[in-house]
């Protein structure tokens, strides 16, 4: 399948390069994401009655992971309001680039931290601490605050989005899976890079800012680090930036070989299993040993956790990559042979995120009219009864999302192990058993 | 395969009691099975603040107060396997308050997995058919 060009439609290409439509979509990004704060913490301590528990993890996370991700890629990072007030408070400016010199520091971020390793344990830190996160409404306003002053402060302190390319929890897995979607910004001339003066896609100009991500377009390959800020769009003076519509999972074709992500890739797959069993199963030990953080139980919770990540998983990966003769090293054939797990994390967190989001997707209607709890009745749905939706639908759905998705990450293994001239049977059938788990702890 | 209908079996129904204690955040038992076309009555008693039981698939609910007993009865007419879940807020870990009802063997589980065998062996030869076709055509 040929790639379509969507910015050579004059009506989104103009609607990309003015700020102006980005604009209003963050401003009403960041009240809500201030008003999830507020709630959270002055509103009501029940979780399915609060907007910060109700739109953030059930409203937010649905699109995120069931549209955003699959679709769009990097889409959310691109009206996503945590980056924005440290943002603009580096800049000096909110629209245009100001004459002026930044006052802040603006430092280049420390050499060894450039790699996604702090995002996957910023995500494990959140994820160690989910059963309460998902479920206490000041608990969830305070990480939302939390991310949004680090986000702040790590602006003043250092260049671009340090936060958003480094740290933040979401951003990494986002990056992850922005590789499957079907949409992607290149360049559309190699040549006209290479002899453009100045890069002022990479360095700004006084049509725009610097690559917020601190990525130079005319090398981009893959869509793990690009934000769709569309800063590029708007700086290159050879109009040599192109939005494209492309075949799905098409960055996976050149395998990654680099640690961090491989293990983003078994973070991710692992989460999701622990998850399904956690929150979805019917034991209750588990449960209670998930949400009484600080317990005996719960660190035996938390080390039980890291193990499947850190070495159930990638052990039994790397037992069997062991078992096939290969000229290459065993790392590099670890990393890219991860490669194979992005379609499959993605769709184990597709049938995860399916149940839990049908089954309290009703109390969005609820939460509409009464965001905090305190007795509101704004639109008349205040008292809309829980029901859970489309129940009976559930399981062919999930079956179909995890067969899928061990369909397509059997193909993404056989191209990878083909790239690193290796066989690719012993990642097909550790898929195939972890999608066997899978379907045993959401059936 | 998975989604494939299968043949009826003949069982003898029959009248089956289960009394379920609900606390926060769990049922016990949290899972039991029974045979299609059993009556089944679940005896749902609480051990601490109201909790409900909702049933998947079924659209059933009871709900009981702290120390009370309250029944729900009815005929086990689908088969597979289906959550219950509290449906009276009860405290934070509320939503993921669920337990498991299988009528009948896990056929889909089964079936799942057998449709995911197939699917990769689907895959597997369907890549090997092509490469042999370009192969033979070079």
């Amino acid at each position: 399948m040929a790639k379509f060009e969507i910015t050579s439609i004059p009506f989104i290409k103009s609607a990309l390069k003015s700020r102006y439509p980005q604009l209003a979509v963050f401003i009403v990004m960041l009240a809500g994401y201030i008003f999830a704060i507020l709630a959270g913490l002055i509103g009501t301590p029940v979780g399915s009655h609060n907007f910060s528990i109700v739109f953030v993890w059930i409203a937010w996370w649905a699109i995120l992971i069931l549209v955003a991700v699959p679709f769009f890629g990097r889409g959310w990072c691109a009206v996503c309001p945590i980056p924005l007030p440290g943002e603009w408070l580096q800049r000096g400016a909110v629209l245009s680039p100001p004459d002026k010199k930044s006052k802040w520091l603006n430092l280049r971020w420390p050499k060894f931290l450039r790699n996604i390793w702090l995002q996957n344990i910023a995500f494990l830190l959140l994820a160690l601490f989910s059963s309460v996160l998902l479920t206490t409404p000041n608990i969830t306003g305070i990480v939302l605050d939390a991310m949004l002053f680090a986000a702040i402060g790590l602006s003043k302190i250092f260049e671009r989005r340090s936060f958003c390319r480094y740290l933040c929890p979401v951003g990494g897995f986002i990056g992850l899976y922005s590789q499957i979607a079907p949409i992607e910004l290149r360049i559309k001339d190699k040549q006209v890079c290479v002899t453009c003066a100045g890069k002022p896609c990479y360095n700004g100009s006084q049509a725009g800012y610097g690559c917020p991500w601190d990525v130079f377009p005319g090398g981009l390959t893959k869509n793990t680090y690009c934000g769709l800020c569309m800063e590029c769009i708007r700086t290159c003076p050879h109009d040599n930036i192109a939005i494209n519509l492309r075949p799905f999972s098409a960055d996976l074709a050149k395998p990654s070989i680099r640690m961090d992500e491989a293990f983003k890739a078994f973070i991710m797959l692992g989460s999701a299993m622990i998850y399904a069993g956690v929150l979805l199963g019917p034991w209750g030990t588990i449960k209670d040993a998930a949400y009484n953080v600080g317990t005996a139980a719960w660190f035996t919770y938390a080390v039980l956790f890291l193990a499947i990540i850190f070495v159930v998983l990638p052990g039994l990966f790397t037992f069997g990559i062991l078992q096939t003769k290969s000229i290459r090293p065993l790392k590099q054939r670890f990393a890219a042979l991860a490669t194979a797990l992005i379609p499959l994390g993605l769709m184990f967190w597709v049938a995860f995120s399916l149940s839990f989001v049908l089954t309290n997707a009703s109390y969005i209607i609820a939460s509409l009219s009464d965001p905090l709890g305190l007795g509101w009745n704004l639109f008349g749905t205040a008292n809309t009864a829980w029901q859970p939706m489309l129940t009976s639908v559930l399981a062919p759905a999930q079956t179909l999302a995890l067969v899928g998705g061990l369909i397509w990450s059997t193909r993404t293994a056989q191209k990878a192990a083909s790239e690193i001239k290796t066989s690719s049977t012993p990642v097909i059938v550790f898929c195939f058993i972890v999608t066997s788990a899978m379907l045993w702890l959401l059936l | 395969m998975a989604f494939a209908p299968l043949p009826a079996q003949s069982i003898t129904h029959q009248e089956r009691t289960f009394r379920i204690e609900a606390r926060q955040f769990a049922y016990s038992p949290s899972e039991f099975r029974v045979n299609p076309g059993d009556t089944v009555n679940i005896e749902l008693v609480s051990t601490d603040v109201v909790h409900g039981l909702y049933l998947d698939g079924y659209d059933i609910s009871v709900e009981a107060d702290p120390g009370q007993t309250k029944t729900l009865s009815f005929i086990a007419n689908k088969q597979g396997s289906f959550r219950f879940r509290c449906n009276v807020t009860c405290g934070a870990m509320h939503p993921f308050m669920i337990g498991k009802l299988n009528v009948g063997s896990d056929n889909w589980l089964l079936r799942s997995i057998g449709f995911a065998i197939l699917a990769v062996v689907g895959v597997i030869v369907s890549v090997k058919q092509k490469a042999k076709f370009h192969y033979g055509e070079i």
